[in-house]
């Protein structure tokens, strides 16, 4: 279970995150919301070490990971796909993967043997199949579309094995179609592992479709959360956010 | 016979030998590393030029601290500008203790990359948290440092005139450093499995973390790699390479120079990296190569020796935009059809 209990940042005035508490159970999927500059990243920067909190405490299974290093988190548990693609560019899908996993497998200053081991195969190979990226093993990093970039990100989330995946924005830059075929291979390896999914998203059709608890944030805050339709009927809510946006998009 | 049958039973079926196959190119590397100095242990009886041999020499000071430079540039993306020092402190460190003490040379070798370790830990230390251009310029702060630390400390470096007087070379495993064609062998030696070892850090899973450090540092930390620890061990490891050069080249002109730790010795080698090409392991040997035959030419048609370098680096990074390697090995893989590019 991954606990967040009082955790606040501020940047100059600025509070990013402002007395946060939640909790996100084993095994559950939820979709982060909120108008831009709400902190959703910057929750996701918090609880993967990339900034440290100024207070509170991230607790995964009873561990505090607060003011831990990125490095130190992930062998904790806690993966994460960033909102821009971040890969390797150089390498190729299968080298990205066997380097992800020797990394995992803390062999990653391994110097007497050559790259790659032969025990991170199987994961690699695994990674790539579910990702549907088996196909273009062979295929450098900065030549792929942007959409199997992202999931390319997401395999070296994935192929890590964490407890806590969080994927940021992972539909970002993407058509609807390529969105809905994204966001279905999330439910389908959510629904497969016994994995805690955390994913912020702006499309509000796919929110309310997909995720069965959802968390608001707006101005560093909690501004509500809960189940699709409570927060469609939470009137802080539509007037916060998703008020302005229905005009918009004409979603939900 | 049954060792071979063991291994080949113990294979799990169905997995493609990945590691068998890793491990046959590890065999092919320590063949050609094997067949290249057998053709420059030849070179002696087939021409009995004293130039030539000693080109060969500067070669492989060079080449070590060049190829040593490129774990840097070319695999991990670090564009340290003082990589010199080290070559500079191999040579003094190495000059000295001969110079100061009775001990073998093998201790002394030993006891200079010991130096070495030390010295480039703690500039390490403080070096390869800093980003690009602001590593760029502490470790050029660094090797000026050092540098005037050698010319003012006189009592012990020599200032100015460097360590004169000859670094006495004792015989050791009937090995006679001062016998010319003892000192050749040992260079080459040095310079091969100089090359084999970098070549293995190179290749090695090691290898693959410093690439992903290279491409995206801040990725290569969520996936559990300690950035900062990959960055400071092969900033000491090529370091100790670029030590080792600095010692062959103190044992060539049996004395150390100011010079070897001066700035431009760090130019050099970046200027080799760009002519050799940073993206093939041999590139920066290529580089060497090429510099020496030029600097020996050119210094011997014209004084503008820098003249005639600026423009042929012009030509490297604005005409070609790589190195020769790189061209060559770019020029190859399209000829086989652009099938596998890299990006």
């Amino acid at each position: 279970m991954l606990e967040v209990q009082r955790l606040s940042k501020s940047f100059g005035g600025v509070k990013a995150a402002d007395d946060i508490s939640l909790s996100f159970a084993d095994g559950s999927l939820t979709a982060v919301i909120g108008p831009n500059g709400a902190g959703k990243s910057t929750f996701f920067n918090l609880i993967t070490g990339a900034l440290k909190p100024d207070s509170g405490k991230i607790l995964l299974n009873g561990i505090d990971m607060a003011g831990r290093s990125p490095p130190d988190i992930v062998r904790h548990g806690i993966g994460r796909a960033f909102q821009v693609a971040s890969i390797f560019p150089s390498l190729t899908v299968h080298e990205t993967m066997l380097a992800a996993v020797c990394a995992d497998q803390r062999r990653a200053s391994a110097l007497h043997r050559r790259f790659p081991l032969a025990e991170t195969r199987e994961r690699a190979e695994h990674a790539m199949e579910v990702l549907d990226l088996a196909s273009k093993r062979d295929r450098v990093a900065a030549t792929l579309s942007h959409g199997d970039q992202k999931l390319l990100d997401i395999a070296l989330a994935l192929v890590l094995d964490p407890k806590v995946l969080l994927l940021d924005e992972p539909t970002a830059g993407m058509g609807t179609e390529e969105r809905w075929r994204m966001i279905d291979k999330i439910y389908e390896l959510w629904e497969r592992r016994n994995i805690t999914v955390v994913f912020i998203e702006h499309d509000m059709d796919i929110v309310f479709k997909t995720a069965p608890s959802i968390v608001v944030l707006c101005y560093g805050r909690i501004l509500a959360t809960g189940t699709p339709d409570a927060i469609r009927g939470n009137p802080a809510v539509i007037e916060a956010y998703l008020g302005t946006e229905d005009h918009d998009e004409g979603a939900v | 016979m049954t060792e071979l049958r063991a291994e080949r039973a113990g294979e799990p079926l169905g997995v493609p030998r990945t590691e068998a196959k890793s491990r046959r190119v590890r065999h092919l590397d320590l063949v050609i590393a094997v067949a290249a100095f057998a053709v420059l242990a030849t070179l002696p009886f087939l021409f009995s030029s004293k130039a030539l041999l000693d080109f060969v020499i500067r070669c492989a000071a060079y080449g070590l601290f060049a190829t040593s430079l490129n774990l840097l540039v070319g695999y991990t993306g670090m564009i340290s500008f003082g990589h010199g020092m080290f070559f500079g402190l191999g040579a003094y460190g190495f000059g000295l203790i001969m110079q100061r003490t009775s001990v073998p040379i093998p201790v002394a070798f030993v006891g200079t990359l010991l130096i070495t370790t030390v010295v480039s830990a703690a500039i390490g230390a403080i070096c390869v948290r800093l980003k690009e251009i602001y590593f760029a310029f502490v470790t050029l702060a660094f090797q000026m440092l050092i540098h005037s630390m050698i010319l003012s400390w006189a009592s012990l470096t020599g200032g100015d005139q460097g360590l004169r007087g000859g670094i006495p070379r004792p015989v050791f495993f009937g090995i006679d450093l001062s016998n010319h064609m003892h000192l050749y062998i040992v260079s080459c030696a040095l310079l091969v499995i100089g090359l084999l070892l970098m070549r293995q850090i190179a290749q090695s899973p090691f290898g693959y973390t410093l690439r992903m450090i290279r491409d995206n540092a801040s990725r290569a930390s969520f996936i559990g790699i300690d950035v900062w620890r990959a960055k400071l061990t092969i900033f000491v490891m090529a370091a100790l390479f670029a030590s080792t050069g600095g010692i062959v080249m103190s044992l060539f002109v049996s004395g150390a120079y100011p010079e070897f730790a001066f700035w431009t010795i760090s130019g050099e080698g970046i200027f080799i990296n760009m002519l050799g090409g940073v993206t093939t392991f041999l590139g920066p040997m290529v580089g060497t190569v090429l510099l020496l035959i030029m600097n020996d030419t050119v210094t011997r048609l014209t004084e503008y020796y820098g003249i005639v370098l600026g423009i042929v680096i012009l030509f490297f990074a604005i005409g070609l935009r790589k190195g020769l390697m790189d061209f060559v090995v770019e020029w190859y893989e399209q000829r086989r059809g652009p099938k596998k590019e890299r990006g």
